[in-house]
Formats: structure tokens, sequence, C-alpha cells
């Protein structure tokens, strides 16, 4: 038993399963710190997840190619963005109220939508999805290959993501506005850029990669669209962006963590099966995520202006 | 250049025309949806609304659904007064919901009045610890209580879940995933015969009268307010911070509560895992409509309760899914934020030369 236990960390099905859980994940962490870091709480993540993934996956299934569907779901991730922030940002309404206005609203359009698209079905309708990738060198290497032998081009993106925000975060003039928008918006003003297109930018952004986290789901993950296929995905990404600090490396980290836990929670449950509910196997990812957040709130460093609305010439 | 300058009164006319001026903005912004899905869109509305308020029978299922939204609008509307972000008030009425079968399912035997205060009571109780909770991690060590609060909401789900199917389940239920049913010494009663209004209502509504003078009338309502307006300010001025953090999470988690007992004690008789359609996040749009003021949650729920009725018997009647009602009601929580900015401020245009 504690063999068994431990043996599931050898298997190179629980490392490929620990990379697919995390990649929705890193798409998630990467767009609240990108919102963030300018300053702005996006709690409509949890419904951009929602459209991202109904949006992408109707593209595809309405004859779009897979990566069309990727750019479909991008653009409606954006758009809802584009709302949260002119809602947020020259309007200054309250970031945590005008959030889950946004996740009601992008939950509620994708669910209508499907039902007005699907007004009777039984079975959800399929799709085919991202193929698992082939690399004739990668492939030959022993443990490595079987796990990356798994995974998709999509996931592929997503550390692609890390490494290009992490890049434009630290090393371009933008990142540089983008960062100090959110820690002081009056420096950025003295500069003569403008706040508030700065953080809309930033948002809509931000939230383009939310719904790629969504549409990740139902392009490569799985192959079609479930209501409720989210699941709290959103909100474990807020709690991972504090987590990591806001920063690129340590949000991939911090996915990795989440997805190994919850991989190896999934496999511990048929080891352990009818000794333990299964719903506490299934409690431990969100308690892991609470427990996260109160260890690291102490030393958080918060970007300074988050949650605080600007104005123009305003004290 | 627009500026927003801050009222220093809101005269009552216009909180109210911005009210209904919302309510119309998100019922046009709902056309947008309804004709792209090829409905017939004013019949669909007219629909609605007879199913809502069309008869006595409608009316009564209005009020029974706005019930459970009162006490989850107030948990949210004295919680965001004092700038407490209780998300989790789907997790604490599922707590309290537990805790009201857990009192009235025959685990102690008394009479109706006493059996009913107490289920009441430990519902309010149950759903109150499950917020303080999160307020002793925000106090004490800074955590943001938006995600705690709504990552909570799953595990509460799943720990109802277990309950159901271990050791609370009810053997007589074949095999589905139920809690035992109350007894009737726990059941609140009925207001009419052959309607499912309760007596939940009435508690309802005298938690709003009630909560309307502690916040206008006590010295807490007073400490509760100041430090939802400036926290530091409060706390310079030796107002007691943490205690009422404390206080107000206890209200706002018990209201929750409370909505759950509501539900089993006054409607269902029973638990199971699908007892709250989203009870908990619509009374933050509850709350976020009547502008945090206890006594507006009343319209406020029933508004909300009506459009989901209404979407309801109209998806019935010609098919439109009705998740229309959630696309009406988010719609009308961003048209309310947006039109608070009228109430709150004074949108003046100064001239660039000017200023």
């Amino acid at each position: 038993m504690w063999w068994d236990a431990f043996d599931i960390l050898l298997q190179a099905n629980f490392w490929a399963a620990t990379i697919r859980i995390a990649t929705p994940l890193i798409f998630g962490v990467l767009g609240a710190l990108i919102c963030e870091r300018a300053g702005v709480l996006n709690l409509g993540i949890e419904g951009i997840f929602v459209a991202g993934a109904m949006a992408g996956w109707l593209a595809v299934y309405l004859g779009l190619s897979l990566w069309g569907g990727v750019v479909v779901a991008a653009l409606v991730g954006a758009a809802f963005g584009l709302i949260h922030g002119t809602l947020t940002v020259p309007l200054g309404l309250s970031q945590h109220v005008t959030g889950i206005g946004v996740t009601l609203l992008a939950t509620s359009a994708a669910y209508f939508g499907y039902r007005v698209a699907f007004p009777n079905v039984a079975t959800p309708p399929r799709i085919e999805p991202f193929p698992t990738l082939d690399v004739p060198l990668l492939r030959d290497l022993p443990f490595i290959g079987p796990i990356a032998g798994q995974q998709t081009a999509f996931t592929v993106l997503a550390f692609l993501c890390v490494a290009v925000v992490a890049f434009v975060l630290a090393r371009t003039p933008l990142g540089l506005s983008l960062r100090a928008v959110g820690d002081n918006p009056e420096a950025v003003e003295a500069q003569g850029l403008s706040v508030v297109g700065l953080r809309i930018g930033a948002v809509m952004a931000g939230s383009a990669l939310m719904a790629l986290g969504g549409a990740f789901l139902t392009l490569s993950a799985f192959n079609a669209f479930y209501f409720g296929m989210i699941n709290g995905r959103g909100w474990v990404c807020i709690a991972l962006t504090v987590f990591a600090s806001w920063r690129p490396g340590k949000a991939l980290l911090g996915a990795l963590l989440f997805g190994a836990l919850d991989a190896y929670q999934l496999r511990i449950q048929t080891i352990a099966g009818g000794m333990v509910p299964s719903q506490i196997f299934l409690m431990l990812p969100y308690l892991f995520s609470i427990a996260a957040l109160v260890l690291v709130a102490r030393r958080a460093d918060y970007p300074r202006a988050l949650m605080k609305p600007y104005f123009k010439g305003q004290r | 250049m627009i500026r927003f300058v801050p009222r220093e009164r809101t005269p009552v006319w216009l909180s109210l025309a911005v009210s209904i001026g919302a309510g119309c903005a998100a019922l046009l912004l709902t056309m947008i949806p309804l004709a792209l899905s090829g409905a017939p869109v004013f019949s669909a509305f007219a629909l609605m609304a007879e199913g809502a308020a069309g008869s006595g029978f409608a009316l009564a299922e209005t009020l029974t659904r706005a019930t459970p939204l009162i006490f989850t609008g107030l948990a949210a509307a004295v919680a965001f007064r004092a700038k407490l972000w209780n998300i989790g008030a789907e997790g604490q009425l599922y707590a309290g919901a537990l805790a009201a079968v857990a009192i009235g399912a025959g685990a102690i035997t008394a009479p109706p009045y006493l059996l009913v205060p107490l289920v009441l009571i430990g519902a309010a109780a149950a759903g109150a610890m499950l917020l303080l909770l999160p307020v002793l991690f925000k106090t004490r060590f800074g955590a943001d209580e938006v995600v705690v609060t709504l990552l909570m909401n799953f595990v509460v789900l799943l720990f109802v879940q277990m309950m159901l199917e271990g050791p609370m389940k009810d053997e007589m239920a074949l095999g589905w995933p139920q809690s035992a049913p109350l007894v009737d010494e726990a059941t609140l009663p009925k207001l009419f015969e052959g309607l499912r209004l309760h007596s939940g209502l009435i508690l309802a509504l005298a938690c709003a009268v009630g909560l309307h003078v502690f916040i206008t009338r006590t010295v807490w309502g007073f400490r509760i307010r100041a430090v939802g307006e400036n926290a530091r300010a409060a706390r310079y001025a030796g107002l007691p911070v943490g205690l009422s953090m404390a206080l107000v999470g206890a209200i706002s988690g018990g209201l929750a509560g409370l909505a759950g007992a509501s539900e089993v004690a006054g409607l269902k008789g029973y638990l199971t895992a699908d007892l709250s359609p989203g009870f908990g996040y619509a009374g933050i749009v509850v709350a976020t409509l009547a502008n945090l003021s206890p006594l507006g949650v009343v319209p406020a729920a029933i508004f909300v309760a009506g459009v989901f009725v209404g979407a309801d018997s109209m998806s019935r009647a010609i098919g439109v899914s009705n998740y229309l009602a959630d696309l009406v009601v988010s719609f009308a929580l961003l048209c309310v934020l947006v039109g608070g900015l009228v109430t709150r401020f004074r949108i003046v245009y100064v001239r660039r030369s000017a200023a």
C-alpha cells in the first residue's frame, strides 16, 4: 500500500497527467498576473474560462481549424476583458463586484449560446481535438519520451507563453510601463503614457490568456463542451497568482505543483478506494489552494496600486 | 475632460430613476442575444412577465423563490458595506442546510415552538462559523477573503455530498443521495393552503427590517459602517476593527445559513446536493441592485426571483433556454453598477483650459 503510493511518482502517466492538468492553470495564472501587475483584479476569470472553452470549441465544431478555434477563444476573452477593463479602469467601479458580474455574464452567455446552438442533445457533440506530439528524437528518450508523447501543441503554446510573458514583463519598455502602472500610476502619467490605455490593454491581454486556458480543455484535454466543466479552475488561478507572487516563472511552478497534487489525488483515490470517501480527495486541491494563499499572504508583495482606481489629476 | 464629483446626498427620486433605468437597460441588452437566437423577442418578454406575476400562483412562486434570495442578499449587503468581500454565501447556505437537517431530522424530539428556533439558530451558527474562518485568515494573516470564501464553496459542497452518501444518507430514499426528511415539528408552516409559499418569507422580511434598524440605529451598526468607509480612520478613532469584522462575518454568514435552513425546513423538507441553484452568488447581484440597503434587498430579490421564475415558464412555453434569466440578471448587475456612478457622483464636464 505505501509502496503503491510512492510508485505513482515513478509512472510516466502521472507526470503526463500533471502537465495536462497544469496547462489551463498556466494560461489562467499568466492572465491573472498580467491583469494584477497592471493594478486590476480580474474575478471575471472563471466566466472567461467558460466562454473561452465554449467559443473555441464551437468555432472548431462549425468548421474552423483548431488554431482558428484558439484565436476565436482569445478574441472572446479579450472582449470580456474590454468589458471588465472599461467598467473598472476609466469608470473606477468595484473590481470585486464587476468581476463577479463578468463571470456571471460570460458563463450565462456561453451556456445560453450552447443551448441555442444545440437545443436538444443527449450526448454532447464532439470535435477532433489536438493530436499528441510525435517529436522524432524526444520520443526515444527513456521516461521523458512517454511523458512528452502525451502532450499536444497547445501545451507547448502554454510554455511558450510563460517565456514570452516573463521576457516582456522583465526586459521590455512595455513590461516596465505595465509594472509601473500597477505600482505607481502617477509616474506612468508623468511619463506621458496613458494609464487607462495601459490598464485596459493589460486586462484584455490577460483575459485572452484566461480564455485560452478554457479552450485547452475543450480543444485538447477533452473533445466536447460540458456544463460545469470549469468547476472553480479560474478561482484556483487567482489563489495561485498570489502564491506565485506575480512572477511568470513561479506561476509555472505553482501550476505544475497544483497539477501534480491533482493527478496524485486522482491516482491515490483508486488505491485507497472504499476506505476513504472520494470527496475527501476531491477537496484536496481546493484546500491546498487555500493553505497556499494563507501561508504566503503575510509576505505577499501585492502590486501597490492593485484595486486602486486612478483618475487623472486626482490624488 | 469629464470629472466625477462626489455627491453629498443622493435624492431619492434619482436612486429610484437609476434603478428603473438600469432594469430597462438590462432588458434592452438581453434583446440582443434573444434576437440572435431567433426567438420572438417581445412575446418572450411578455411570457416572462406573465410567468413571474401573471396570476396569484405565479406571484406565490416568485415570492417563494425570493425568500432565499432575501437572506443571501442581506448576507452580501451587510458584508460588502464593511468591505468584507464574502463570496461564500453558497457554501454558508449549504452549511446552514446541513445543520438544519442534523438538528431537525429526528435527532432531537421537541415541540415545534422549541425545535423550529433550534433548527434556525443551528443553521445560522453553522453559516457564521464557516465565514469566521476566512475573516480570521484575513485579520490574522492578511489572506484575501475573496479567494478563500470562493474556494470554500467547493469544499463545502463536496462535504455535503460526502455526508449525503455516507452518514446522513436516507436509507429509505432508494439509493438516491438525500438526507432523511425533517420531522413535522421542525418544518416551517406554509402560509397558504395549496401554495409552496412558506413562513420563511416572514422571517426573511423580519431579518431585512432588523438589519436596517441595526445598521442605522445602533452603535455597532455605526461602527460597521465606519470600518467599511475607512478602516484606517476607524482604527485611529479607536474603533475595534477586528471585532467589527468578526461581527459582520457572523451576521453575514448567519444570514446565508438561514437561507439554507429556510429552503430545507420551509420548502424541500430534506437536503440534496442540488438544493441551491446558485442562490449564494445571486445574493451578490441582489445586494448590488439594492445599493447595499437592507430594505432595498426585498424588492431587488423579488425582481431577480421574478426573472428566474418568469424565464422558467417562458422556457417551457416557447423553448428558449432558461439561461436567459442568468443573462438578464448579469446585465442588470452591470447596468446597476454603472448607474451607481450617477447616484454617487455628479458627472461634470470640465473644459481642458479651465482645468
